[in-house]
């Protein structure tokens, strides 16, 4: 089963709540944590964990070879990118607009453009106790977050059965998209205040528009009004659990602690979810 | 005209409402823009009138036509982005996952599928309280190339404040240090930190100055909530000093910033609170810094 957990705002809690709800999983299941925020990657930071095994991720870019090129402008024209521009008698090749679509590299009449592997970003993958983690992080000054998460949920479902907790990106572009996009349930966390309301309407749309399950979790119980709680009723959308905003809550946070062991409320709130999850699960997800 | 951003890396933080209340105090000097369009928040804050409307297209999206398709499967045969599935015996792109890359309609063979140009969003200008104008944006659902509408935001405001000879632009940047970031940080004249003593905050403040570094951009630093963790407070200290970043200013862990928002208002303009009279000099430090530059 796959649990994607995300949220238009950033900072609304989704690494809190998929940090402690991985870990409480894991007491009793076999869970595999994955931050796919791969521009910030933050579960880590809460994760006692000791690394297991790392690998160099990559995209594939097209590489001019001078000698063999005839200039006949075909690589410029197949490039819906404008990663590759002809200049005079040279091409120049832009990676960072690069999608890897392979056009410009398997149109080309001479092979002169072969593609080849420029790094992104490296996936490492950690035990945590019980848990497995899975973090990739993209390097720094590269633009497409996209082809890093792709991989990691790839390494992902190769090697793992049971439990998926996706630590997703924040927004409602293209990298929430590909993180949320083979959930069996999305968890829309948000909190109770005009701009995570704003956030919140921007996320179910887009999980609606997937055709997906899912539910709210409000982090920061008690702050703002209740606009949030009277939205998610009229549009019949189920809240699985309210975090309490406490300083203790805060403070816990601001130190890396995971929360369920100190703070009892919060555990509560995880086995509400918990029971939801499953029991949705065992209703038969789509 | 000089153009300040305001990042975070990590969201969450106040970057807008700290941006909001410098929109407040800078009046009729600056344009504003907001360039976080994948979940944009300042308008909650601004109430502009949008009163210049436009849509944005940027991208294609491959659609084949069914009648003309012979069923090859070479279009599904060179998609890198396994966007053609083959449903009940016919070829159909999955929105979702095309990029636009135009491979499978310059191979196919009988020509049958066309690229659609895609609305990614609209843009708009407003006039809001302050005087002045703003620009901001909404990105549609799930739209690739929000890079493109930042920067579409982002000069339409450099424009405005051209014509209309003013100061400043402010920016609201996006969260995260990929696409939209870095549409957000080219061409700034200055660049505004806001953080919190929080590992998270450490963590993704040191990740985005390492790409505010490569644009060579001068920063400073605002701590929001700044007495929530002493230690984690100073290594974000030590991290100012040592990389020569302004610091600008520590705001208390305070419930105004919350009770503004949930009114409509930037917390500069909200009834007494000690966070008002911190912002208000931080902005004039701001504007001296840059003029002394």
């Amino acid at each position: 089963m796959k649990i994607a957990i995300a949220s238009g705002k950033g900072g609304t809690g989704k690494t809190t709540l998929s940090t402690n709800l991985a870990s409480y999983l894991a007491e009793s299941d076999n869970v595999v944590l994955v931050d796919l925020d791969v521009e910030e990657p933050n579960s880590g930071l809460f994760l006692e964990r000791k690394l297991i095994h790392s690998e160099e991720k990559f995209k594939m870019i097209p590489e001019w070879i001078k000698d063999k090129c005839t200039l006949c402008g075909e690589c410029q024209k197949n490039c819906n990118y404008h990663a590759v521009i002809q200049l005079g008698t040279m091409i120049l090749v832009f990676p960072e607009l690069c999608h890897s679509c392979y056009a410009c590299s398997e149109l080309c009449p001479v092979n002169a453009l072969p593609m080849k592997e420029k790094k992104i970003g490296d996936l490492s993958h950690y035990k945590a106790g019980n848990l497995d983690f899975i973090e990739s992080k993209l390097m720094i000054g590269e633009e497409q977050a996209v082809p890093l998460i792709k991989q990691t949920i790839k390494y992902t479902d190769s090697n793992f059965e049971g439990i998926k907790i996706f630590d997703s990106p924040p927004g409602t572009s293209c990298p929430v998209i590909e993180a949320v996009k083979d959930a069996d349930f999305i968890i829309l966390v948000t909190e109770p205040t005009p701009f995570g309301l704003n956030d919140l309407k921007l996320a179910v749309e887009t999980v609606r528009e997937l055709n997906k399950k899912f539910g709210v979790v409000i982090n920061r119980f008690g702050i703002g009004n209740n606009d949030v709680i009277e939205y998610c009723n009229n549009e019949n959308i189920p809240i699985l659990a309210k975090i309490p905003n406490s300083r203790k809550i805060a403070e816990l946070y601001s130190k890396g602690e995971l929360l369920y062991n100190s703070i009892p409320e919060v555990k509560e709130e995880l086995i509400k979810i918990k029971d939801f999850i499953f029991s949705t699960a065992e209703e038969g997800v789509k | 005209m000089k153009e300040i951003v305001i990042i975070s890396g990590k969201g969450g933080t106040g970057k807008t409402s700290v941006t909001a209340s410098f929109a407040v105090l800078a009046k009729k000097s600056a344009v504003i823009a907001d360039c976080d369009v994948d979940a944009a928040d300042m308008h909650i804050l601004m109430q502009p009138d949008y009163y210049k409307s436009e849509e944005f297209f940027s991208g294609e999206l491959a659609v084949i036509q069914q009648e003309d398709c012979i069923q090859c499967g070479e279009c599904k045969e060179v998609c890198r982005f396994d966007a053609i599935d083959l449903i009940n015996g016919k070829y159909v792109v999955n929105p979702l996952s095309c990029e636009g890359c135009g491979y499978c309609s310059k191979i196919c063979p009988t020509h049958t599928i066309l690229n659609i140009d895609l609305n990614v969003g609209n843009w708009y200008i407003s006039n809001i309280r302050t005087g002045s104008k703003m620009v901001h944006a909404k990105l549609a659902i799930g739209a690739d190339n929000s890079g493109k509408l930042v920067a579409q935001v982002k000069n339409k405001a450099k424009e405005l404040a051209e014509q209309e000879n003013k100061e400043f632009v402010i920016v609201d940047g996006s969260p995260g240090v990929g696409c939209p970031v870095v549409s957000s940080l080219s061409g700034a004249s200055y660049v505004v930190l806001v953080t919190e003593p929080t590992v998270s905050g450490l963590h993704d403040l040191k990740r985005v100055y390492e790409l505010v570094k490569k644009f060579n951009i001068k920063a400073g630093c605002i701590i929001n909530k700044h007495d929530l963790n002493k230690e984690v407070f100073e290594k974000i200290d030590d991290f100012l000093e040592s990389e020569k970043i302004d610091k600008l200013a520590n705001l208390p862990y305070n419930k105004a910033f919350t009770e503004a928002m949930t009114e409509g208002l930037t917390v500069v303009e909200y009834k007494n609170n000690e966070i008002k009279s911190v912002l208000k000099n931080t902005w004039n430090k701001i504007i001296k810094i840059i003029n002394e530059k």
